[in-house]
């Protein structure tokens, strides 16, 4: 029985994260004996919702395979929710025109780095690395970093609560559970994972293997402008360093969430475990009051805590 | 027995268990001096356990390691093997591909150091290389990474017979001719007998019978983790050795002369043109047929079926294929299997797409498939959900196998399926193909293996990328075969 | 027929140089005056600490790992160095030591549980900067005085950061590529499994890369605050990039223990050359960055299409 029950906690690694995310969150609320819990949960859900939608690109990505990331994350952030908010013009009307534009550029960057990847043979991490040098100029040559203000209805919409609970938080979780179906029980999910394990092997059980892959960098792309528009929207403007805090920030959750970095499994419950106790845990140390230096010490020895103690990749032999 | 040579190693009790899995279950097993030891028994009958225990990169549960009779189990390792002259050639080649060939070479040996080492590297390497197989156009300056693969072989089992400060007394070579064509194999193993002559020992693993009858002293059986038969090579045969490893030799008489089918009888399924090809002179199969691939290895087989396989799944110049194909890996490790996943899941991957209900994979379908195929094939498995790393290397493969026969594909393309796989596999699968092969199914089969040929209705000899030799059933002889391999190209 | 491929081979490893070359004569050709010594030191100056730090990241990935915490590394050790060199170097060196302890343990821990180095070396950019930014809040300290005269050292005729650089190549260069144990050490990353069984310790050789790793990165932290005479926690953020950029301009592999040490130099230069290349063009400040980007892609792109024309 207890055997058992242990075999599927090691089965899903993903549970440490909301046990971490819990644990952290009950700290927090003892040091303030209770004041604030609800405001920090709901702060929480808010901000994690950010990282949840980039890191499920991430997750994508990283699924394909050793060496497959997304480095243009941050620059296609910053990219498409200056697009968006440029073409909204502070006006609702052209809400649905904003979003497309937004989607449709961060389509094409996703279509980009693809093609770096696979047509010119870079290897993707320099590939989106190089990619998001571009992007960040074509965002800063673009606006040079005014503020605009997004319109009242996408302010209102990313900012606003039912019972605490935030609509985009409602939303992402909609979505994930979504991406869980796709990931877990689509021919999409099952190709990605196979693709992943062994992407030779793959296409010889013919699995269209390079339309998959293009097909991932580009929603991992899509996501970005996603998470661009919701957060131009939620903090009042796109900024030109909007995007930074999620290129280990999308990373981060991904493995902590349970992810293997080899490829070939993914998680999607994870990452949301993941970017819940990552932003409670610096709600925490806030709290206690220590310093930005020590805020990134105990996040760095966190990360590393928890995946020295989760264990790493099976011998896959 | 007569009189018994120096013992160079003797196990005695040897155990290993993998979790529930009872590898090794005490193992007595003793090499003399100067003796070559032929070591045979199924896929996951222990061998490759025994001999990683030998080398010292596996520590056994229990028994005793003893070398000119000290016993050594306690704290054995690489390092005491290599110290007392044991050394092991693995089936899965051990170089690094980043390094030159004389690089390798100091890998393995210590010593190699200091000023100069690289010179003192080469000349080792070159001599052993030399005398192994003349005219072998290795250089000690070469990257592994590109050698063929028979060259690294060559290289990997040559480097094993270099001596430096250690002695050397025995080498295991495990699967050493895999991919090697039939003559550098032939060499390697006349140089393996001179070396036995020498005073050396071996223990010489092979799936390949005919060479552990002629080239072994003695050979011994394994069979489930135990010693089951050991007898002097000359007091064995074929037969008797299949029979003690515990085959059920079901009558498969050597291919019965089915009638055999005109060639225009069914319509052309596949005809693909090597690009090296000078002539007009295509690869054709029509439906049902099973189609030979032969030749020396490395000889533009392989190519030849990814290129169908590519023209099949898209567009490539030269090639036309009529139906769906999928495609069988003898490499199973790098091209085969999916490590992550269960055995149900390696076996229904390629036909995901005819299982989805409403864009999703159906799992009543899947496990259906998983588990007709588990009886149709015999994977020995408790549970198709284990994972694909549970089995043996013959069941791995015979889900490799599972994963094309199951699928839609009216043509399956295979690339030396049955490396390394025992003969109660083949000789169970060789029956499911020439069912399927009278079902309609049209087989393009590459194979190293002589005896393979005879299942086929018509065979292609490749040299240098290009066929040379154009063979059908009845005109088949080994002779004919090996003659065309070897030709100037025409 | 084999002598082309062997010329492919020949110019796919002579790219970094044909690389850094095509660079240097456009530079020279735009702006004829940075053709002097005065005009190469200046123009090369921070090639020494961007190539130490290249270097040490290709020891992290020559045995298949990568290390994302070399740019707040290099910071961490300006800090130590620009706090406590001058006036109490002895605490100061044993505080550069323990942070190369630290990489010991950082290779080690990553080995022994079999972890992704992406992740570890991740945590511990937090950890390097978080130190960092507690020892100096804001930037300050002071480089100690031989180091600031060894940086700014004038040699009559050569600009002193080609001297060093040749110098930190060669070394590298003979350790790594022709000693002994450099065998070993590429062995790991081109087979783990075979260097073991040839009863090498993987643990050894792992944790003798990432020291290698950490004494570059502290190195690399020396020659810049030698340069900057003043410590910042954020000096070298864009180390990390840059580093792992040059080792594949360089003509490094992620995977399989493929890196070449005279490469990695030439492909840290190039990308510190770039960044004058971009200013003498008048290239607008809002694209400079978009611009690097390009230059990566257009060498890569060329690499790639030299390796598949050798392919064939």
């Amino acid at each position: 029985m207890n055997a058992t029950m242990l075999r599927k906690l090691h089965q899903t690694p993903w549970i440490w994260s909301f046990v971490g995310a819990v644990a952290v969150w009950l700290a927090t609320i003892a040091f303030t004996e209770g004041q604030g819990a609800g405001a920090i949960v709901t702060a929480a859900l808010s901000f994690a919702c950010f990282t949840v939608i980039v890191g499920t690109g991430q997750m994508l990505v990283i699924t394909t395979g050793p060496g497959n990331v997304d480095l243009s994350i941050p620059a296609t952030i910053t990219l498409c929710g200056t697009v968006a908010m440029k073409v909204m013009n502070e006006q609702d009307s052209l809400l649905i025109l904003g979003i497309v534009a937004a989607l449709a550029a961060g389509a094409v960057v996703g279509a980009l780095n693809y093609g770096l990847i696979r047509f010119l043979r870079i290897p993707p991490i320099i590939a989106t690395l190089s990619m998001s040098f571009l992007v960040q100029s074509s965002a800063i040559a673009y606006n040079r970093g005014l503020r605009i203000k997004p319109p009242p209805a996408l302010d209102a919409f990313t900012t606003g609560d039912t019972f605490g609970v935030p609509w985009i938080a409602i939303l992402t979780v909609l979505f994930s559970v979504v991406v869980g179906i796709i990931v877990g029980r689509s021919y999409y999910g099952r190709a990605i994972s196979a693709i992943g394990q062994n992407s030779r092997a793959a296409w010889l059980a013919n699995i269209p293997v390079e339309r998959f892959r293009f097909l991932t960098y580009v929603a991992s792309a899509m996501l970005s402008a996603i998470c661009g528009i919701l957060l131009a929207g939620f903090s009042g403007g796109p900024a030109l360093d909007m995007g930074s805090e999620y290129l280990l920030g999308s990373i981060a959750v991904v493995v902590i969430g349970g992810t293997s970095v080899a490829g070939g499994r993914a998680s999607v419950p994870g990452i949301w475990g993941a970017a819940l106790f990552m932003f409670l845990l610096v709600t925490m140390l806030n709290t206690f009051g220590a310093s930005a230096g020590i805020r990134l010490v105990a996040t760095g020895l966190i990360i590393i805590a928890v995946i020295a103690i989760a264990g790493g990749e099976r011998e896959s032999r | 027995m007569g009189t018994q040579p120096e013992q160079i190693v003797s196990l005695k009790g040897v155990a290993k268990s993998f979790g529930a899995v009872r590898a090794l279950a005490g193992v007595d097993l003793a090499v003399g001096a100067g003796e070559c030891l032929g070591l045979v028994g199924h896929n996951g009958a222990g061998k490759s356990t025994l001999m990683n225990v030998l080398a010292g990169t596996l520590a056994p549960d229990s028994g005793a390691i003893e070398i000119h009779g000290k016993d050594l189990a306690a704290g054995y390792s690489v390092t005491v093997a290599h110290r007392n002259g044991i050394r092991c050639v693995f089936q899965e080649l051990s170089l690094c591909p980043n390094l030159t060939v004389a690089e390798n070479t100091r890998i393995l040996h210590p010593a190699l150091k200091g000023f100069g080492w690289k010179q003192r590297a080469g000349r080792l390497i070159k001599e052993k290389l030399d005398e192994i197989l003349p005219g072998h156009g290795i250089s000690p300056g070469d990257t592994v990474g590109d050698l063929s693969l028979g060259q690294r072989q060559m290289v990997e089992i040559a480097r094993a017979f270099t001596v430096t400060d250690d002695p050397l007394h025995l080498v295991i070579l495990d699967e050493p001719t895999s991919s090697l064509d039939a003559s550098t194999a032939q060499q390697l193993l006349e140089f393996v007998r001179r070396e036995v002559a020498r005073g050396r020992s071996v223990i010489l693993i092979s799936h390949l019978l005919g060479e552990i009858l002629r080239y072994s002293d003695r050979v011994v059986v394994m069979k489930d983790g135990k010693v089951v038969a050991e007898r002097p090579a000359d007091r064995f045969d074929r037969d008797s050795l299949v029979g003690a490893m515990g085959t059920v030799v079901e009558h498969h008489a050597a291919v019965q002369a089915t009638a055999v089918r005109e060639r225009s009888g069914t319509p052309v399924v596949v005809r693909a043109k090597s690009a090296l090809q000078t002539d007009d002179q295509a690869l054709v199969a029509h439906r049902g047929e099973i189609i030979g691939l032969a030749g020396l290895a490395g000889h533009g087989q392989t190519r030849m079926l990814l290129q169908v396989f590519a023209g099949a799944v898209g567009r490539m110049h030269g090639v036309d294929v009529q139906g769906p194909v999928a495609f069988i890996a003898g490499d199973r490790q790098t091209e085969g299997i999916f490590p992550l996943w269960s055995i149900a899941r390696n076996v229904t991957v390629r036909s995901l797409p005819r299982m989805l209900r409403h864009q999703l994979v159906d799992s009543r379908r899947e496990a259906e498939m998983a588990e007709s195929w588990k009886q149709r094939i015999k994977i020995r498995t408790p549970d198709m959900d284990n994972n694909i790393l549970s089995l043996s290397g013959g069941n791995q493969q015979k889900a490799v196998f599972a994963r094309a026969l199951g699928s839609d594909a009216e043509i399956v393309l295979m690339d030396d399926p049955m490396r390394g796989v025992d003969v109660g596999t083949k000789l169970e699968v060789y029956d499911i193909l020439r069912a399927e092969a009278a079902a309609g199914r049209t087989f393009l089969w590459y194979t190293t293996e002589m005896d393979e040929l005879n299942y086929c209705d018509h065979i292609y000899v490749f040299r240098n990328g290009r066929i040379v030799a154009d063979v059908s059933r009845e005109e088949m002889t080994e002779q004919k075969i090996l003659q065309s391999s070897f030709k100037e190209s025409a | 027929m084999t002598a082309l491929l062997l010329n492919r081979d020949l110019l796919r490893r002579a790219l970094p140089a044909i690389t850094l070359a095509v660079l240097l004569v456009a530079i020279f050709i735009k702006q004829p005056l940075a053709m002097s010594q005065f005009g190469l030191t200046l123009m090369l100056q921070y090639a020494v600490p961007i190539a130490l730090a290249t270097l040490a990241q290709m020891f992290v990935i020559a045995v298949n790992d990568l290390d994302l915490s070399i740019g707040s590394f290099v910071g961490l050790t300006t800090c130590i160095a620009g706090l406590y060199l001058p006036t109490e170097p002895l605490l100061g060196a044993l505080l550069l030591l323990l942070c190369i302890a630290a990489y010991v343990a950082m290779g080690a821990l990553i080995h022994l549980r079999n972890l992704p180095s992406i992740v570890v070396t991740l945590g511990m950019s937090f950890v390097w900067l978080g130190i960092a930014v507690l020892l100096l809040p804001t930037p300050g300290g002071k480089a100690p005085e031989w180091l600031h005269g060894l940086m700014n050292l004038k040699v009559p005729g050569v600009p002193f950061p080609i001297i060093a650089a040749i110098v930190i190549a060669a070394v590298v260069q003979i350790g790594l590529m022709h000693s002994s144990y450099g065998v070993v050490l590429r062995g790991t990353g081109g087979n783990p499994k075979a260097v073991a069984r040839a009863g090498w310790s993987l643990l050894k050789t792992k944790m003798v890369m990432f020291g290698l790793a950490g004494s570059f990165g502290v190195l690399s932290g020396l020659s810049l605050i030698g340069l900057t005479s003043a410590a910042d926690a954020h000096i070298a953020d864009r180390y990390t990039l840059y580093s792992i950029a040059g080792v594949i301009l360089g003509g490094g592999e992620f995977i399989g223990g493929r890196v070449s040490p005279v490469g990695a130099v030439l492909g840290a230069i190039t990308l510190a050359l770039a960044a004058s290349f971009l200013i003498f063009l008048r290239i607008s400040p809002d694209w400079q960055i978009g611009a690097q980007g390009a230059i990566l892609i257009i060498v890569l792109a060329l690499r790639a299409a030299i390796t598949r024309g050798s392919a064939r």
